[in-house]
């Protein structure tokens, strides 16, 4: 997309978010170093002080929107950026503070602050995509940081990131893991999630807690079937699904199918 | 930066801070060449985790109160399984303990490497990020990047992952790892460990500048070793409380010239917690290697200028890399990996000495186990009031220095706390004008 001269710009962007998703990026360590003869880091303020001026090539963006003055800001980051990629639960599907979508927002301002006057904040929180739109979304809370230097690969190479949209159960048969719901009845939600984090639970007989979100084409009320089967009752039914991706289809709709 | 027309107040504004977690701005007033006002501005949106926590299970909390913050994931965890199993009367082995003081050690060198490295040392040398140093010291950023995938590497061989572990559970962990995955790990981390000798006396040598204050260090304090995963809470003014006690002794206050709450010990002092407080009161209970690399490096039995604290950031890295080879060493496979818990109704309260400082943790559960009501106190909110009372007084000798000499330095005394903002679930100011 650049001629040699001139170093693609990329741009990383916060709102909602705990930072562990641009902290990957951080991550890379050995990779960092040698970044900036790559790429021009034009604008990543939890690592420089340094900032140059838009349009830029990639934007990566982390974090929910749920303030007015962040809702403004995301659209300006959209008319700055060739490409928009959002990274991470937060920006892909409102993060673990959309739970405040199945509330009442001013209650939970006068549960948490003593003066809720101060507080300016939208009635939810809502993913990149519900306000501006965008090239790509990498799941993960946080995102694998090796999905994310192929998708940053894949970006500035002008070819689509090769991210596989199969479910856990997929990556978690190639490890070898013996299936924890099937040999000890434990509840996962592999077959609903999204492949990429290296079957992380599962390989420490743990039930997968869906930190991925959706996997491409989920049968989540197959699977509900078979957690009421296991015992889980449909109270808990509705928080394995209301957590890390509460506000993305289809595990709203199967918490509140399930909710009395 | 402005300045009236009649050229008698100055405003220094940095609308964004840089090399900082989350998002903060600060702003300091001068009039007539005396400090009127100084603020750090925080508007990081609010996340209400302390809301939504309610009516989620108590074996939820720790990966929930993980998404608080991707830096220092572990210090949520251990504060809110620390707290549930005071609650429940849970009771863990010692070898789980000593797994968990493990994990953290893993976070506490992933998170001062980050800050000492990446966000800290170039204010020092006038670079405006690591990228920069690295033209010229390209050496010592690489060793900082060495030392926190060390502590990473920890992080994903115990907990699973760098950034919010899930093998971290109330009552231990789903599968311990065994003495084998532990074994690789050693070559690394005694490299990491040269490494991170050679980096106190590196930071040692960086140009400081002339400023002490009396602070009144707040830390958390173990009889036997250098108080991390848990411990009494002590300071330099005589408290010594368990974490049941600490609302009444601190408190949130709203003050006038800013909008967020500061934290207050006994009604009216500010205190500083962190790694100069942790040093000051537990200095003596460091490694002998740590204690020897402090002393070359010119540390005395407290520091007193926060500035230095890049050099206490340092000295504890070595510290904890000393700490997880001694525990890998003497690692003893603990079975069953996790005790359970009979839920109740009950109050817990927990704490751990996070990267920046210590986090408290309070939860009330119902009879079937569910989170009736949450606290939780970062401790960038509880640095905040000693954060502007450092500015104010770095500034007042100072204000003959040029604007943009005088926005440099002060962003670095912000810096010097390595505040995280988007931990900081009590940070009430949302009405910055983004520019």
């Amino acid at each position: 997309m650049n001629s040699e001269a001139t170093p693609p710009k990329l741009a990383v962007w916060k709102f909602a978010s705990c930072d562990g998703c641009q902290l990957s990026l951080l991550d890379f360590e050995q990779e960092l170093i040698s970044l900036p003869e790559q790429i021009e880091v034009a604008y990543f303020l939890e690592a420089t002080k340094g900032t140059a001026e838009g349009p830029y090539d990639l934007s990566l963006v982390e974090g929910s929107i749920t303030t007015p003055a962040d809702r403004e800001r995301i659209r300006e980051v959209r008319r700055q950026s060739r490409h928009l990629v959002t990274i991470g639960a937060c920006a892909t599907s409102g993060g673990i503070q959309a739970l405040r979508n199945f509330a009442d927002v001013d209650d939970f301002i006068s549960l948490v602050y003593a003066e809720p006057g101060y507080i300016s904040t939208l009635e939810d929180s809502t993913a990149i995509s519900d306000n501006v739109p965008v090239d790509f979304e990498l799941q993960g809370c946080p995102v694998d940081r090796h999905q994310l230097f192929e998708v940053i690969s894949a970006f500035l190479n002008r070819r689509r990131p090769a991210i596989a949209r199969h479910s856990v159960c997929v990556e978690c048969k190639r490890a070898g893991n013996v299936c924890v719901m099937v040999a000890h009845g434990t509840p996962c939600l592999g077959p609903v999630t999204q492949a990429g984090c290296g079957a992380l639970c599962p390989s420490c007989d743990r039930g997968c807690y869906g930190c991925f979100g959706p996997m491409e084409s989920p049968n989540a009320p197959a699977l509900s079937r078979r957690l009421a089967d296991l015992g889980v009752e449909d109270t808990d039914i509705v928080r394995v699904y209301r957590t890390f991706h509460a506000d993305r289809e289809p595990f709203k709709s199967e918490s509140i199918k399930h909710e009395h | 930066m402005s300045t009236d027309p009649e050229g008698r107040t100055r405003t220094i504004k940095t609308d964004y801070l840089a090399r900082v977690e989350g998002e903060g701005a600060m702003t300091v007033r001068i009039r007539d060449g005396a400090v009127e006002n100084v603020g750090l501005e925080i508007f990081e949106p609010p996340r209400f985790f302390e809301a939504f926590l309610r009516g989620r299970d108590f074996r939820e909390v720790p990966d929930i109160t993980a998404r608080i913050c991707g830096i220092c994931p572990m210090a949520y965890m251990t504060s809110a399984f620390n707290a549930i199993e005071d609650a429940l009367g849970t009771e863990v082995s010692p070898g789980i303990k000593e797994l968990r003081r493990l994990i953290y050690c893993g976070e506490w060198i992933e998170s001062h490497a980050l800050h000492v490295f990446m966000l800290h040392a170039p204010d020092f040398l006038g670079y405006e990020s690591a990228w920069t140093m690295a033209r010229d010291h390209r050496e010592m950023v690489e060793a900082g990047l060495k030392i926190k995938k060390a502590g990473n590497d920890i992080l994903r061989v115990v907990g699973g992952r760098a950034i919010h572990p899930v093998n971290v559970r109330v009552g231990g962990f789903f599968r311990a790892p065994d003495r084998e995955q532990l074994s690789a790990l050693v070559a690394q981390l005694e490299t990491a460990r040269d490494l991170a000798g050679e980096a106190v006396a590196w930071v040692a040598g960086l140009p400081f500048p002339e400023f002490e204050q009396d602070y009144d260090f707040v830390a958390l304090h173990d009889l036997d070793r250098y108080a991390i995963e848990d411990g009494r809470l002590i300071s330099s003014s005589g408290l010594d409380i368990g974490p049941e006690s600490y609302e009444q002794h601190f408190s949130e206050h709203h003050v006038e010239h800013s909008t967020a709450l500061h934290s207050l010990m006994d009604g009216d002092r500010t205190y500083f917690l962190g790694p100069m407080a942790r040093y000051a009161l537990n200095h003596e209970q460091l490694s002998p290697l740590a204690a020897e690399a402090a002393a070359a490096a010119g540390l005395g039995p407290e520091c007193r200028n926060p500035f230095k604290s890049i050099i206490v950031r340092a000295v504890e890295i070595l510290y904890v890399l000393d700490e997880a080879l001694r525990l890998i060493s003497s690692y003893d496979l603990p079975q069953p990996a996790a005790v359970e818990s009979e839920p109740r109704a009950s109050t817990g309260y927990g704490w751990s000495e996070a990267p920046r400082g210590m986090l408290w943790h309070r939860y009330r559960l119902t009879g079937d186990g569910s989170i009736a009501e949450a606290r939780i106190v970062p401790p960038t909110s509880q640095n905040q009031a000693r954060i502007e009372q450092d500015l104010r007084a770095f500034v007042e000798p100072r204000v003959d220095l040029d604007d943009e000499r005088l926005q440099w330095e002060c962003e670095q005394a912000i810096r010097n706390y390595d505040p995280c903002i988007s931990c900081s679930t009590h940070f009430l100011d949302l009405t910055v004008d983004r520019k």
